[in-house]
């Protein structure tokens, strides 16, 4: 894991967009992007009990002014598929920031189907896809993806990569990992 | 086949109280019966989506506190987005409304029943997620009332109407959805920079 923490750089790419709403399923390694826009006055917070809310919830928000970030985790992306039809259709701008699971280091076997499906799944239902592997990125990354999707009505995802994440320690490393 | 309310003269009533409120119908039988009753900027119209009508709401809801918003939808779609009873108690927005037009069917797909043919309780369900307002509608006569509530109750507020089940003549909404969204953000004056 890097020193720089990359949600800094992500709020102040998320503020200067303009999002006012951030929907979203939690997730350990969002925890410190959530924390950070809880206290940002500026926007709201909205928990979901189904990933599959955010992309109606955030299309709504749309409709009515409000710029809307959708986050949850990989397996949540799975969650979703089909209310990305509604996005497409009505090419609402959609936002999506993914916490990876499933594929470096991971140590639950349940992570990896779906977090491994996650860059087809999305690129099959034409969410454009950007890679965040390095904290000292995550501002540009985000300007970019925010960019396209307020800019040109697109669906977007982020993938915050479990290499950056770290993976989630359940029992000790074998000194030998097949 | 079923008794209850015409579904099309209960959405003609909320229709033709709606005032500056926001109309959001749900995919099927409901955006048929919102089209049935007048095309206006006011209106949303899904064709798909099936289950994110009440998310749809909240998000136009938390966007506008200054306008009444109104979800009409099906049992059907009522039963899958269930989770967004959840969602949306927890948010407290005072100014959605929900309608289930409940024919205990899948009206879409050959008329199979749905889960509140089994007696499922839509308006007991919001009730326990916390939502101040709910109410079960069957009597015609309550029909003017209950649009009251829809437009004004505190909410958020779920009405679950039982309404027949039987063929209607099918009329068919804007089937552009971008078109949809240009027009509504104009009434809303809401710019499509709005995001930067």
């Amino acid at each position: 894991m890097s020193a720089v923490d990359w949600s800094e750089g992500a709020h102040r790419a998320i503020a200067r967009a303009g999002i006012r709403l951030l929907a979203h399923v939690p997730d350990a390694g969002l925890s410190p992007l959530l924390a950070r826009c809880g206290r940002d006055p500026a926007i709201r917070l909205v928990g979901l009990a189904d990933e599959r809310e955010g992309p109606a919830l955030l299309a709504g928000a749309w409709l009515g002014g409000l710029p809307g970030l959708l986050a949850c985790q990989s397996s949540g992306v799975g969650n979703l598929v089909n209310m990305l039809g509604l996005s497409a259709v009505g090419r609402f701008p959609l936002p999506i920031l993914v916490t990876m699971r499933g594929e470096w280091g991971e140590q639950n076997p349940w992570q990896v189907p779906m977090g491994q499906a996650v860059p087809a799944v999305l690129a099959a239902m034409g969410v454009r896809l950007f890679s965040l592997e390095r904290a000292e990125e995550a501002e540009a990354v985000l300007d970019g993806a925010l960019g396209l999707a307020f800019g040109s009505e697109q669906m977007v995802a982020v993938l915050v990569r479990q290499r950056l994440l770290g993976a989630k320690r359940f029992r000790a490393a074998r000194a030998s990992v097949p | 086949m079923s008794a209850g309310l015409d579904r099309r003269a209960l959405v003609a009533a909320l229709v033709a109280r709606r005032g500056s409120a926001l109309l959001l119908a749900g995919l099927g039988s409901p955006a048929w019966d919102l089209a049935a009753a007048g095309d206006h900027p006011q209106h949303v119209h899904l064709w798909g989506g099936m289950g994110g009508a009440f998310a749809m709401g909240l998000g136009l809801a938390l966007a506008r506190p200054d306008r009444r918003v109104v979800v009409l939808t099906g049992d059907g779609e009522a039963l899958m987005g269930l989770a967004s009873l959840a969602t949306i108690a927890a948010q407290k927005v005072r100014n959605l409304a929900l309608l289930v037009l409940d024919n205990g069917v899948y009206g879409e797909t050959g008329g199979q029943p749905t889960a509140t043919s089994a007696g499922v309780d839509l308006a007991g369900i919001a009730a326990a997620a916390g939502f101040p307002t709910t109410r079960r509608l069957e009597n015609p006569e309550q029909v003017q009332a209950t649009v009251d509530l829809l437009l004004e109750a505190p909410g958020p507020v779920l009405v679950q109407a039982r309404v027949e089940h039987r063929p209607l003549p099918l009329v068919l909404p804007p089937e552009d959805a971008v078109t949809e969204k240009r027009r509504l953000r104009a009434a809303l004056g809401v710019g499509e920079a709005g995001a930067r």
